[in-house]
């Protein structure tokens, strides 16, 4: 069976009219005992697995997924990614994850389809010029690339934008950070689920965690429901990588966190040929636009503002999102939207994701990426991993500990990077 | 859309309301300490079902009220003044 991809092996395996290759990853029955078991298996979740047992060499480690892998926020996202944070500490992070998508494709020996084709922020005002001019001068001296841009540079770009006199939204200038751009979700969470299973992780899909098993306040396994038998699986370590439901879980350890969940839609318009160059951003107007490599406009939005666990997204923020594509990308009005969906999204009150230990022993977290998780899935996964196998929280993660509520110390990255919450 | 039903203008649609998040959370003492001043101002349940949240009918009268909905169906299955005590959760 031909495991690896290669030109050479697709060309050698056409003999065979395709037939021998391997499946990309095993998947699993549950066994009884791990040393980790990770607790989803999206993006950061897969990636916390693969890092374990290639960091670590922490091989003994089970991915439980309540439905198939990536099927959550994962394949529910816009694919963005970026690293055009504000403050130091997210700058590190985010770029770090970056760092890793860069040669992510190479390193999983699987077609991530990275494309930086930069994300453009746009100005709409002389505010908007001057709170930009602060964020990208900031981004520079935290070593991240980022470039303002006039006017005309902004339209040569991106043509099809509306610059004209008569828009509602004159468009002043904005930045770019060059190396931002999109890369394919699934392929993401495949190809760390196919280097994961490679090095010995379980990865069990249709197998939902109920709740925990606790010996004196500390966390010794979990309960699953499989194929609707309920069973025990014991683990020295748990991580939580849920996302939305981080609470649901949390709760279910007697932990309460500082997260809401809320449902965060995009939408895809039916495809067409190239006409987006760029990740286009207008804060002003909370929308995002790009297209995908089969043509499709891929538009995201704000969040829909009020709690919820329902992956549908609400008919007014869509309206807006609709709306605001007709003002800025007059050319695409009469394309029809193909699909609608909502993820539901961890937010947290900095905007800042929470990772490592929790106040309960054994027991630990991933989560509070918020609108933005699939950008941070390399980092993610690298930094859960390392508190994971170490007991210590990762340099890069010390500062988004949950302690950060009761000493205060936020990382408050909603007011400062403008992202659209 | 989801409709909810101001008391004082009847039922309107969401987007004429601002949620104002879980409602009927007591303030503690100004002298407690860290850890439980943090559990106030950030910790939140976050449930999946029944959840008592405040509104306020922004885009019409301006007056704040209490409504208990689910997060997942977005039922709404009661509305009571904000000062009021909810109804009992089951």
């Amino acid at each position: 069976m031909r495991a690896r991809y290669s030109a050479w092996n697709l060309l050698a395996a056409a003999r065979g009219g395709q037939r021998d290759w391997a499946p990309a990853w095993r998947d699993a029955e549950p066994g009884t005992r791990y040393d980790v078991v990770i607790v989803g298996g999206g993006g950061h979740g897969l990636a916390t697995a693969y890092y374990l047992a290639k960091n670590h060499g922490v091989t003994d480690v089970a991915v439980l997924e309540a439905g198939w892998i990536g099927g959550g926020n994962t394949g529910r996202n816009t694919t963005i990614v970026r690293s055009n944070y504000l403050y130091p500490e997210s700058a590190r992070l985010y770029d770090f994850s970056l760092r890793q998508y860069e040669q992510l494709g190479r390193e999983l020996n699987f077609n991530i389809m990275l494309s930086q084709r930069g994300v453009l922020t746009l100005a709409h005002s002389r505010h908007d010029l001057d709170a930009q001019s602060r964020w990208a001068n900031a981004m520079r001296c935290n070593g991240i690339d980022a470039e303002l841009l006039d006017a005309r540079e902004v339209q040569t770009l991106e043509p099809r934008l509306n610059t004209g006199p008569q828009a509602r939204y004159p468009i002043l200038g904005g930045f770019i950070q060059r190396r931002g751009g999109s890369a394919r979700h699934d392929a993401v969470a495949w190809g760390y689920a196919r280097a994961a299973s490679a090095l010995g992780v379980d990865i069990v899909q249709n197998c939902a965690v109920t709740g925990f098993l606790q010996t004196q306040g500390r966390v010794t396994g979990v309960t699953v429901s499989q194929r609707g038998q309920e069973r025990r699986i014991q683990a020295d370590k748990v991580a939580l990588a849920v996302a939305g439901h981080t609470s649901v879980l949390a709760a279910q350890a007697g932990l309460r966190l500082p997260v809401t969940s809320y449902a965060l839609q995009a939408m895809v318009t039916e495809p067409v040929k190239p006409v987006l160059n760029t990740v286009t951003l207008s804060p002003a107007l909370g929308t995002y636009w790009s297209q995908s490599d089969k043509g499709e406009v891929v538009i995201g939005g704000a969040l829909d503002h009020f709690p919820s666990y329902a992956q549908r997204g609400s008919f007014d923020v869509m309206q807006q999102v609709v709306a605001a594509t007709c003002e800025m990308l007059p050319s695409l009005g009469r394309l029809r939207l193909l699909r609608q969906w909502a993820g539901i999204v961890d937010v947290v009150h900095d905007s800042s994701p929470i990772i490592g230990a929790t106040p309960v022993p054994g027991l630990y977290l991933n989560c509070g990426w918020g609108t933005g998780g699939f950008k941070a899935i390399p980092v993610g996964g690298w930094t859960l991993a390392y508190a994971l196998a170490t007991g210590h929280a990762h340099e890069l993660a010390a500062p988004f500990g949950l302690d950060r509520f009761i000493t205060g110390r936020l990382i408050d990255e909603a007011g400062a990077a403008g992202i659209a919450h | 859309m989801m409709q909810l039903r101001c008391p004082w203008c009847g039922e309107r649609p969401q987007n004429e309301f601002d949620c104002g998040g879980t409602t009927g959370i007591a303030r503690p003492p100004l002298d407690c300490d860290d850890a439980t001043w943090a559990q106030y101002l950030f910790f939140r349940a976050n449930p999946k079902g029944a959840h008592a949240e405040r509104w306020r009918h922004t885009f019409g009268c301006g007056q704040w009220f209490n409504v208990r909905r689910d997060t997942v169906t977005h039922r709404v299955t009661a509305v009571y003044g904000i000062a009021e005590a909810g109804p009992q959760v089951d």
